[in-house]
């Protein structure tokens, strides 16, 4: 076991981790960031894709199963559940996959809107063909993308026309470890046997 | 799936990393950004007893002008290569081939190094670092020696970093008056090179003085396409190019899969060796 600690959407949390565990599992398992999904298991898919710090504390856009928790040590996390502001207000470019219907099944929507933050925060304009190589690394098998990339064109242009912010809001007053399933469920009230351990 | 249990050390110092190895035994593996390593260990196709992780070691994250050339270290991910302003000035081969590396989360954590050190024959920048003329420095038990990138890349998945050693940096010599392309084919976005052609040529009074070619995915290993290179200098027309790009297989051995025939991909090399090259002149 390794100790490590890692900010998770505004949170800190310090934990002993097998140096084998996989950073998504890691926010899934031990901090009930259920939120952030695991798709292909193969690195295709991004549907894991949270924010990290990378060592001069940028965030950038990272797949967390290719990831490993001690890697992670010392470094800020941003999940799709960090990114909504006080009160549950969402995110533009939530909002955007919201409004546009950039989604059917939805469960590749967690890792594309956080990859399309990542790509907005470099690119605050993007063309269409620039989004479609911004999202190269998230797979999509119900829409066709076509509403993917008209959301995050819509969220595009909120953020720049100053309605939004297109930085993750900052967390939020209530998402203190004790108060909403949000922050993660804290590690010392679940039972360990509640905790699924990975098979040798 | 969950990778198989292994032991983890954070050196701080590549000089820490080398003693790490040393002790781990020769089951022990570096481990850069992880992005090839980290699929291999969830399908566990590896199953190294200890990763020695580079990550803690901060001077392995510059790139270093060293007069007619840059040293980029091992940490370098592909995302600061990117936006690196000396790597754009001098090495824009470099630049335009990394762009097509993968997709932004892993250029955000795969390195330039890493996926030289990795070997693997459909990797993009293998093929770029054999034209550019690169050369890897590689610290072990016995202190640091050089390995140019026409003796690096060994076999299939093996290059000249023995299990106690660690790739410190890479040495790119800059383009000056060289000029370079870097083409590949593939499928789908996210797909590895079906093949993949690395141009450099240096032109004088307006045809090539001279030309290196190299190779992803026609062998187990990047290769330089020599003949071409040769048929290349003095080219001065379209033909003369395409008649060069056209004995671009020569000693090639690629492979013959689902993903296409070996003869699809000697075609597919000359279509692509024209085109860099046409692109150029």
């Amino acid at each position: 076991m390794t100790r490590v600690s890692i900010k998770v959407d505004g949170v800190d949390y310090e934990d002993d981790v097998e140096p084998r565990t996989l950073l998504v599992h890691h926010l899934r398992e031990s901090l009930g960031k259920v939120g952030t999904v695991v798709g292909c298991d193969t690195s295709n898919c991004g549907a894991c894709t949270v924010l990290m710090s990378d060592a001069d504390g940028h965030q950038q856009g990272v797949k967390s199963c290719a990831v490993l928790a001690v890697q992670a040590a010392d470094r800020e996390i941003t999940t799709i559940e960090g990114l909504s502001g006080p009160d549950n207000t969402l995110h533009p470019v939530q909002r955007a996959f919201h409004e546009a219907h950039g989604l059917q099944c939805g469960f590749c929507t967690p890792g594309m809107i956080m990859a399309a933050v990542d790509l907005l925060r470099e690119n605050s304009d993007p063309s269409e063909q620039e989004i479609r190589e911004g999202l190269e690394g998230n797979l999509c098998r119900c829409t066709g993308y076509q509403n993917i990339v008209r959301a995050v064109r819509a969220a595009s242009e909120e953020i720049r026309h100053g309605r939004a912010e297109a930085e993750p809001a900052p967390p939020s007053q209530l998402a203190g470890e004790d108060q909403t399933p949000d922050s993660g469920l804290p590690r010392q009230s679940v039972p360990d046997e509640t905790i699924p351990q990975p098979v040798p | 799936m969950i990778p198989p249990s292994f032991d983890y050390a954070a050196p701080t110092t590549v000089d820490e990393a080398v003693g790490v190895l040393a002790e781990a035994g020769e089951d022990a593996k570096v481990i850069a950004g992880g992005q090839s390593l980290i699929p291999l260990l969830r399908m566990r196709f590896a199953a190294p007893s200890t990763l020695v992780d580079l990550g803690g070691i901060a001077s392995l994250r510059e790139v270093r002008d060293d007069g007619d050339a840059l040293v980029i270290g091992a940490m370098v991910t592909h995302a600061a290569v990117l936006r690196d302003p000396l790597v754009n000035e001098h090495l824009p081969l470099l630049v335009s081939a990394t762009e097509t590396v993968a997709d932004r989360q892993v250029r955000h954590r795969g390195t330039f190094a890493g996926s030289l050190a990795h070997a693997d024959p459909a990797g993009d920048l293998p093929a770029v670092a054999l034209v550019l003329g690169a050369s890897m420095e590689i610290a072990g038990p016995g202190g640091r020696r050089v390995v140019p990138a026409s003796e690096f890349f060994v076999d299939y998945l093996t290059s000249a970093v023995a299990a106690d050693e660690v790739l410190v940096s890479v040495r790119v010599p800059k383009q000056g008056a060289w000029v370079g392309s870097y083409q590949k084919f593939n499928r789908v976005a996210q797909g590895w090179a079906l093949v993949g052609v690395a141009a450099m040529v240096r032109r004088e009074n307006g045809s090539i003085a001279e030309a290196r070619v190299g190779l992803t995915n026609m062998a187990s290993t990047p290769l330089r396409a020599t003949a071409t290179e040769q048929a290349l200098a003095g080219a001065d027309s379209r033909e003369a190019i395409g008649a060069a790009a056209a004995r671009v297989a020569e000693g090639t051995n690629p492979s013959d899969d689902l993903l296409g025939s070996a003869d699809y991909r000697r075609h597919l090399a000359g279509v692509l060796t024209k085109r860099a090259v046409a692109g150029l002149v």
